[in-house]
């Protein structure tokens, strides 16, 4: 029987597993994740886990009994891989022999080298994360958050609401620019500014000051804003490090084709989740890392079948992958819904109502539609959904 | 034999993604919150349990 060994403790993790039971695999499967929890979700961190403070195992997925009997190795990070020995060593020095492996491990918070005192600097990606940033959010607290994507404009409006004063500080001209585009993203912005958040756009964090801890920032137009904490929401890193040396293709995480597997000859690998660069049939085929929700269960649910089938030395599908992306993003009691890939539009259009009121925008390409967005209109979408899911396959 | 789907209200943030897997088994109330069909056909089992894996609430339950 062959042993599967899974690298991340996740929902891709989580999902591969369920996968290969699914598809027939009945041998050992070992996750290891660095992590000390079960895969758990992590949507509500920068929600109700700062609002209201949550239990990581009120967080935890169910788990199908499928997979019941799979190890978890929790609180063990990965070191290194052997490919051609079809070994991963854990950083205590345990060696994991495998006959298929699983690359699940996910992404960490990009971290800007910026100088001056480093002490009140977080980041939010784990569940201590979150419970280190509520202990400080007291009402009054001034807050500082480098970054203006998703993360940075839900933790803004969290904060705001348990009586913070929030400022964000990022170099794009408006909130969430990429995905939503300049005319939504300044609808976002004028919604959060009604909230009292201050945005400092177009600028970067030159430096901390204090002595200690950071007191305040310095802009790079001289401003200096004071800070009781700094949260840093700029961008993300693939945790790829422990594949070096295999001759991976790593550039921006793991390289994969259609099926969710990695062009090597050393031993069968698939890769899932945030740290996955998989082609997308239905924009283009350009292998694209998609840091979704919904993405580690759609590429776990292929990466599965088709690790389950190499293992029992068959041919796996590799047909296209149409796994409609979908984001969701939540700030005060407004919900951005979002299907397709908005980012890589050259037009874009208020279809349904306006920036500032709920309301649908499309965005399209030479190819056609390619995204849309719902603000507050998310029971509306479904026949756009359709309409993405009807694009020809490339 | 039938699959019973049951849908956690209080959690159910009207996120939606259950609709869009399985527009016929659930939809959106007028309070944007999630109802399902509640027995379904075991054949729809696999689309019922597709719908909970993707609630980012999991407060689908298919039994």
């Amino acid at each position: 029987m062959s042993d599967v060994v899974v690298v991340g403790g996740g929902l891709g993790a989580l999902r591969t597993a369920e996968s290969l039971r699914a598809n027939g695999h009945a041998g050992p499967i070992t996750v290891v994740g660095d992590e000390p929890h079960l895969p758990y979700t992590r949507p509500p961190l920068s929600k109700e886990a700062l609002r209201d403070g949550i239990d990581v195992s009120s967080l935890a997925f169910r788990r199908k009994p499928s997979v019941d009997d799979v190890t978890w190795r929790l609180g063990a990070p990965v070191a290194s891989s052997d490919l051609a020995a079809r070994t991963v060593t854990l950083a205590d020095g345990t060696a994991l022999p495998f006959d298929g492996l699983v690359v699940a491990s996910g992404i960490r918070p990009r971290r800007l080298p910026i100088p001056g005192p480093q002490a009140g600097r977080h980041v939010l990606r784990t569940s201590e994360d979150a419970k280190r940033i509520r202990a400080l959010l007291a009402p009054g607290a001034r807050v500082v958050i480098m970054g203006a994507g998703f993360i940075g404009c839900e933790v803004a409006a969290t904060a705001r609401g348990l009586g913070a004063d929030v400022a964000v500080v990022a170099l794009d001209e408006e909130p969430m620019v990429r995905p939503l585009g300049t005319e939504l993203g300044a609808a976002m912005r004028r919604r959060h500014e009604h909230r009292g958040v201050h945005f400092h756009l177009g600028h970067t964090v030159d430096a901390f000051l204090g002595d200690e801890r950071v007191r305040s920032v310095s802009l790079s137009d001289g401003t200096e804003l004071p800070a009781d904490l700094v949260i840093e929401a700029v961008g993300s890193v693939p945790n790829t490090e422990w594949l070096a040396g295999n001759g991976l293709d790593l550039s921006d995480g793991v390289l994969v084709d259609s099926a969710m597997q990695v062009a090597t000859d050393l031993a069968p690998v698939v890769a899932v989740g945030d740290v996955s660069r998989h082609p997308h049939a239905l924009f283009g085929d350009v292998p694209r890392r998609i840091e979704h929700w919904s993405v580690p269960t759609e590429t776990g649910r292929r990466a599965g079948a088709t690790l389950a089938a190499l293992l029992a030395g068959d041919e796996p599908d590799r047909g296209p992958f149409t796994a409609m992306p979908s984001f969701w993003s939540d700030q005060y009691d407004h919900q951005l819904q979002s299907f397709g890939m908005p980012g890589i539009a050259d037009r874009i259009e208020v279809v349904d109502g306006a920036p500032d009121e709920p309301c649908i925008v499309e965005y399209h390409d030479d190819s056609g539609l390619v995204g849309v967005v719902g603000v507050d209109r998310t029971r509306d979408l479904a026949p756009y959904r359709t309409r993405l899911m009807g694009r020809s396959l490339s | 034999m039938t699959v019973r789907i049951t849908v956690d209200r209080e959690a159910c943030q009207g996120y939606g993604q259950c609709v869009f897997e399985a527009e016929d088994l659930f939809h959106l109330d007028d309070t944007n919150t999630s109802v399902a069909a509640v027995d379904v056909p075991e054949t729809r089992r696999v689309d019922a349990e597709r719908a909970a894996d993707v609630c980012p609430m999991q407060a689908i339950t298919v039994a």
